[in-house]
């Protein structure tokens, strides 16, 4: 059930440097770009920051630009629906405007950003619910007990909180090596996806790296990956709306008949997207084959711990990674 | 010993023994103060409201993104279907609650009220959105239109509408206001979509009658017309 939403003074500041000072000013302030999931929050009366500054006027967090590498920088406010249309994302990374499609429904892509999209906290019913769980400051897990309904949960790297990446984009981002460009304080911090994301075990209340008060200004794709044979999959229980069950994103190159390079990437089965180096370092120099399939697929979920009701995503996950390296074949 | 009189409605109420009507000097006891009656309260209010409404008026202006760091004012411009209203409008406020509780265009539904439906999707310049998931603050800038502001000035429907109408799409017809709103849009961007682009186009509505096909054999019988 949704509520009116609790009284906030809203600031709609038209640069970088105002933004900044307006969330310096205030520490409990709250980022607002689409806002498609911030509204939710307020609206359930889970969170209640008393100022909320809306982003979306900044012309310097918007909009897709070439680089001169041949790569791409997206600024964060960009939204889903221009990620997915640009013609420079869909030459040159198109998991990347594949993922932004997936997402949510078209009214929510015309509104939510990307920025928005790989900052989102997770989709974990019970902290959402406002469960005092781990990631809410309490001390302990309402989603890994025996009767908890958590088949959406976590198979990797579970550290106390069981939660997931519920982004596509942000799994898309990964295997493309996508760098994260961070206003923090005066400077600009140009963070790498690994570092982007953080598991439970770094910080268990937040899911990236971004602090009160920083601002995630756009993701730069670096070309290395451009125009390469290229992967995305999501798989959810609807067709829209859904967040992923499991989704896998791959970027390769193939050089006479063998996999050169490779980097596959799962998401929504540990708390940031899962890079699979065993894969990669399996697969790096063998043809792609039924042989290789096979092999894909018994170290693909490897080291995989399933809770109670998500047993089903070690063999999704599984045969998502060979559907990947199948279509390379 | 106190005697309590028979409870009698036209007194008004008050806490302790019912007084007695006659008996003399007992003064009735009333929570109204200053003899405000029904009629001088609605007057205070009407008055008050112009006051308000009248200042808007004057002292408006389009607030574009600021350039400075104070929060947004309660007063803003906000064109819905070609006509520019005035209005105060606080900060935590979501379009579709402006659209339908202070220009009173109840046409778009709430739904879920949290982006899971699409009943009240309206177009905020030529793309839609969900009006409940957006703050009114947000959409200042953009014209907003509602489904009040499809059919043509002569109350014409729209070729959508009329196909809706033809195909019997609308079964409660909750829905349909966002769904109308929807394929207005996919037709304006692409005016012969193939079924697969209106599904897609149309994945952002829910319809709990389950009337899918009828809405999408009624956008392609649209898209004939326009």
């Amino acid at each position: 059930m949704t509520d009116v939403m609790h009284n906030f003074e809203l600031f709609q500041p038209a640069t970088l440097a105002d933004a900044q000072a307006i969330l310096g000013d205030h520490s409990d302030a709250w980022v607002l770009a689409g806002g498609m999931d911030s509204l939710d929050w307020f609206k359930h009366r889970v969170k209640q920051p008393a100022v909320v500054v809306d982003i979306g006027n900044i012309p310097d967090l918007h909009g897709i630009r070439e680089e001169e590498d041949g790569g791409l920088w997206i600024g964060a406010t960009t939204t889903l629906t221009e990620v997915n249309e640009s013609e420079a994302v869909k030459s040159r990374f198109p998991i990347l405007a594949e993922a932004a499609l997936k997402v949510a429904s078209p009214q929510i892509r015309n509104r939510g950003t990307i920025g928005g999209n790989v900052a989102q906290d997770t989709r974990c019913v019970y902290y959402r619910d406002g469960f005092p769980c781990y990631r809410a400051g309490g001390n302990t897990c309402y989603a890994n007990t025996p009767t908890a309904m958590n088949r959406e949960h976590a198979l990797f790297e579970v550290s106390r909180c069981v939660a997931v990446s519920p982004s596509d984009t942000a799994t898309a981002l990964a295997a493309l090596e996508g760098v994260f460009v961070v206003q923090r304080g005066g400077s600009q911090q140009e963070v790498a996806a690994e570092d982007f994301f953080i598991g439970p075990d770094v910080d268990i209340t937040r899911m990236t790296m971004l602090e009160p008060g920083d601002i995630l200004v756009g993701i730069r794709i670096p070309a290395k990956w451009a125009g390469s044979r290229q992967y995305f999959e999501k798989v959810a229980d609807r067709n829209a709306w859904d967040f992923a069950l499991v989704n896998v994103a791959m970027a390769a190159s193939v050089e006479d008949g063998a996999i050169s390079d490779i980097s596959i990437v799962c998401g929504a089965v540990q708390c940031t997207p899962r890079r699979l180096s065993d894969v990669e370092s399996l697969v790096r120099g063998e043809a792609p084959g039924e042989e290789l399939e096979s092999l894909v697929k018994r170290v693909a979920a490897r080291g995989a711990e399933p809770l109670n009701f998500n047993h089903f995503k070690i063999p999704l996950m599984e045969n998502l990674a060979v559907r990947a390296i199948r279509s390379l074949a | 010993m106190t005697k309590y009189g028979p409870y009698d409605p036209t007194l008004d109420y008050a806490p302790g023994p019912a007084p007695t009507r006659k008996g003399g000097g007992v003064e009735t006891p009333s929570w109204k103060p200053l003899h405000m009656s029904r009629r001088n309260f609605l007057r205070g209010v009407v008055c008050s409201g112009v006051v308000i409404g009248g200042s808007a008026y004057l002292f408006s202006t389009t607030t574009p993104a600021r350039s400075d760091t104070r929060a947004v004012e309660r007063l803003v411009r906000l064109t819905v279907n070609g006509r520019t209203h005035s209005i105060e409008v606080p900060p935590n406020e979501t379009l579709a609650h402006t659209i339908r509780y202070r220009l009173g265009l109840t046409g778009t539904k709430i739904g879920c009220n949290q982006g899971e439906c699409g009943a009240c999707t309206v177009l905020a310049g030529d793309t839609t959105i969900y009006s409940c998931s957006t703050l009114t603050h947000r959409v200042r800038e953009v014209d907003i239109t509602t489904v009040e502001g499809i059919a043509g000035p002569d109350g014409a429907l729209h070729p959508v509408q009329q196909a809706f109408i033809d195909e019997i799409a609308p079964q409660c017809g909750f829905c349909t206001p966002g769904q109308v709103v929807t394929a207005v849009a996919l037709l304006k961007k692409n005016p012969k979509p193939t079924i697969e682009e209106a599904r897609l186009a149309m994945s952002g509505n829910l319809c709990r009658c389950g009337a899918y096909d009828h809405y999408l054999r009624g956008i392609m019988k649209a898209a004939e017309r326009v």
